[in-house]
């Protein structure tokens, strides 16, 4: 036994020596300011978090060397201690700036930024809609705008008049998009339905894959969703149809997918880190437009028709210069009751007002 | 094919025991910093930055103690029952009704002072964890069910039911359709003491009631005797199914004031995640730390350093999280594969077929 004993002894030993063959790298000149992210999934999700660290990547190189970047992939965003243990630790290891990315993070953030013990550190929260006056942002985008769009498209290719919607949360800010998404989809046929399911969590690959089989089951010839990953992208190509991604550019099923709205998060990042360097943040809750280039359609293929893709583009460039507006006219919810009134264009407070689908969604 | 066959161990000398101990300490390193090489990884550096993680500053010994402080209390919890050789597997769901009999406290019942609430979620919390073991323990006395699967069914009854609660009864409408509780008011959050909240002076409490309770007490000692052979506790007049109830509930109820920690400090609500694995990673602490509350607190907080030492290498090296995720596999992996050479030795099989022959 001690001769095993002294024979692995020897094998740690020298694999300790291999270890430390190793290149040392100097740390380059100190960075002014390190960028901590806290991911719901994994940075190769081919959607949400995908998008993020694209925005993280982009950000980090326009400031070539003066700030450096952190990450932590795969936490929880239902879990309270994990959201909390991600930021300290984040915060452990140099960060002055923590992002959250994922809602369920804001009110870890939330806590800490208001705990008096982080006044040096700028906590900024994407979605949601906690804030504080000094060193916690909260930040989105009218990512509805660009939904609006794709609902267009769904709605103008659509046979069956029936559209899929694989959806997290039956929470405003997902109710928000279904509705643009399915008013877009009845501006160029008042026929169709929207055909809604919800998932209960913003990442899980499997469930948002089962959940776009469901629907491509009942009928829905085009999935569209509002969450992480590719999963009903490939429930709609295998299923044979068409799909509307999200977030990011992912194009993993090209024979289904006809666009995505999608994030450019490097468009807030690389204006508010600088701010943050020069000393004048002060946090005012962005709200991106697409205008500004933080929201936007995605290219769409060549499965979308030529007249289609002119008449969206043309919608496109309305709402870019601010004289077209999703939320705007007479829009009824699905019970009967008025969401907007005839002559009325909502206003961005009155669109988190949201409760529920409009009529023709459920 | 008669390879190798297996003997049972009965008088293993204390010396050796260790020896195969550090053995498959020694040797889950080695293997994990083979994976870790194959990924491209300095093993040494991953090693260190694990230790450094854990108790590397002020913060990440904060961080360790307050992931350390559920697993101990749960482990104890494990502990009593494993004694009796009634194998709870229901920590987790023990923690969760725990949890949500002091958020009810916390949420529903009138106002109290903080010490008057603190103390009612408390004692809530144990009756809540109390029951929930409770219930598979009549069972087991009075029906003879298997507590193995009974205890592990309950807790996806308590899952559910918190799910319940979390997507519906108690869903904040200030959440604006988000399934999220609404947070405890400040009189229902533990204090913190020397920068880490209180749950720390309540483990090591426990730790000190189990040790007592065990070692000293003739209740303890009537848990271990049940343990040991259920028939010398019939010979000796003990009433056994008075004693299975007992250590159940105790059992339970540690678990239930785990969970009430962790709704009252560190999630300040009540919510699916609540008990994180606990009740599943206190049943290997419990058991390597050979059912000794002393061994378990000690345990416990290595096992603490590795999770949050995990957590800091996937920001302070860039590595996947899957990564910490595989050396903490591959130590519990050897560590526990060790206890089995501890009861067992491995014998070369033909050495069988010769003895055989020379009998015939």
């Amino acid at each position: 036994m001690k001769k095993v004993l002294a024979i692995l002894l020897t094998l740690a030993l020298v694999f300790s020596f291999a270890a430390c063959g190793g290149t040392e790298e100097e740390p380059a000149a100190e960075p002014a300011l390190k960028v901590g992210f806290i991911y719901i999934g994994v940075i190769n999700d081919g959607g949400f978090t995908q998008a993020h660290h694209e925005g993280t990547k982009a950000m980090e190189e326009h400031f070539a060397g003066q700030v450096e970047t952190a990450y932590i992939e795969g936490v929880d965003d239902t879990d309270i201690q994990a959201s909390k243990d991600a930021a300290l630790n984040l915060i452990d290891q140099g960060c002055n700036v923590i992002v959250g990315t994922s809602y369920g993070f804001m009110d870890a953030l939330d806590e800490l930024a208001n705990s008096g013990e982080y006044d040096d550190t700028v906590f900024l929260h994407f979605s949601g809609n906690k804030s504080n006056e000094t060193n916690f942002e909260n930040y989105f985008g009218a990512i509805e705008d660009a939904r609006y769009l794709s609902g267009m498209i769904a709605g103008s290719m659509t046979e069956t008049n029936l559209l899929g919607y694989v959806a997290a949360y039956p929470y405003t800010e997902v109710n928000i998009g279904i509705n643009a998404f399915t008013l877009g989809a009845q501006s160029v046929n008042p026929d169709v339905q929207v055909k809604v399911v919800y998932i209960n969590s913003w990442y899980d690959p499997e469930t948002e894959r089962a959940a776009g089989d469901e629907l491509v089951a009942a009928g829905c010839d085009i999935i569209a969703q509002h969450c992480d990953t590719t999963g009903p992208q490939l429930a709609a190509a295998e299923g044979g149809a068409f799909s509307i991604g999200y977030n990011y550019p992912n194009n993993v099923a090209p024979e289904a997918f006809l666009t995505a709205p999608i994030w450019h998060h490097d468009v807030y990042l690389i204006d508010r880190v600088q701010k943050i360097m020069d000393g004048t943040f002060v946090p005012e809750n962005y709200y991106g437009s697409m205008a500004e280039g933080y929201v936007d359609l995605a290219p769409m293929t060549d499965l979308v028709p030529a007249e289609v893709q002119d008449m969206v583009n043309a919608k496109k460039e309305e709402i870019v210069a601010g004289t077209f507006k999703p939320f705007s006219g007479y829009i009824e919810y699905n019970d009967g009751t008025v969401m907007c009134e005839e002559g009325q264009t909502m206003t961005v407070a009155e669109i988190w007002q949201i409760t529920g689908l409009v009529k023709g969604a459920k | 094919m008669n390879f190798l066959r297996l003997a049972k161990r009965d008088d293993l000398p204390r010396k050796k025991e260790w020896i195969i101990r550090i053995a498959a300490v020694l040797l889950s390193l080695v293997f994990a910093g083979l994976i870790l090489l194959i990924f491209g990884l300095h093993p040494l550096e991953i090693f260190r930055t694990i230790i450094e993680g854990a108790v590397g500053s002020e913060m990440r010994i904060k961080q360790t103690v307050i992931k350390a402080v559920p697993l101990i209390i749960t482990s104890l919890g494990i502990l009593v029952a494993f004694r009796m050789k009634f194998w709870n597997i229901g920590g987790e769901g023990q923690i969760m009704m725990g949890a949500f009999a002091a958020s009810y406290v916390a949420l529903f019942l009138p106002e109290m002072p903080k010490a008057l609430t603190l103390l009612a979620m408390a004692v809530a919390a144990m009756i809540g964890g109390g029951i929930w073991a409770f219930i598979p323990a009549i069972f087991k006395a009075k029906m003879g069910t298997n507590e193995t699967i009974f205890t592990l069914m309950m807790n996806y009854v308590a899952i559910k039911f918190v799910t319940y609660l979390q997507y519906q009864a108690w869903m904040d409408p200030a959440a604006k359709g988000f399934p999220k509780i609404a947070p405890f008011p400040d009189r229902a959050l533990l204090p913190n003491v020397f920068g880490v909240h209180a749950g720390w002076i309540i483990a090591i409490l426990c730790v000190g009631f189990v040790y007592f309770f065990m070692n000293y007490t003739k209740k303890g000692y009537e848990i271990a005797v049940v343990g040991e052979s259920v028939e010398t506790a019939r010979y000796a007049g003990m009433n056994i199914n008075r004693i299975i109830i007992i250590s159940m509930i105790i059992s339970g109820g540690l678990c239930g004031l785990a969970g009430m920690i962790q709704s009252a400090a560190v999630e300040k609500t009540l919510s699916v995640g609540i008990s994180g694995g606990y009740g599943f990673t206190a049943i290997i602490t419990a058991w390597l730390g050979r059912l000794n509350a002393i061994v378990v607190f000690f345990v416990c907080i290595i096992f603490a350093m590795l999770i949050q030492g995990g957590a800091y290498i996937q920001i302070a090296l860039n590595v996947p999280s899957a990564v910490a995720d595989v050396v903490q596999g591959i130590i519990l992996f050897f560590v526990i594969g060790s206890e089995f050479f501890l009861q067992y030795k491995v014998l070369p099989g033909q050495r069988l077929q010769r003895s055989r022959k020379e009998a015939a």
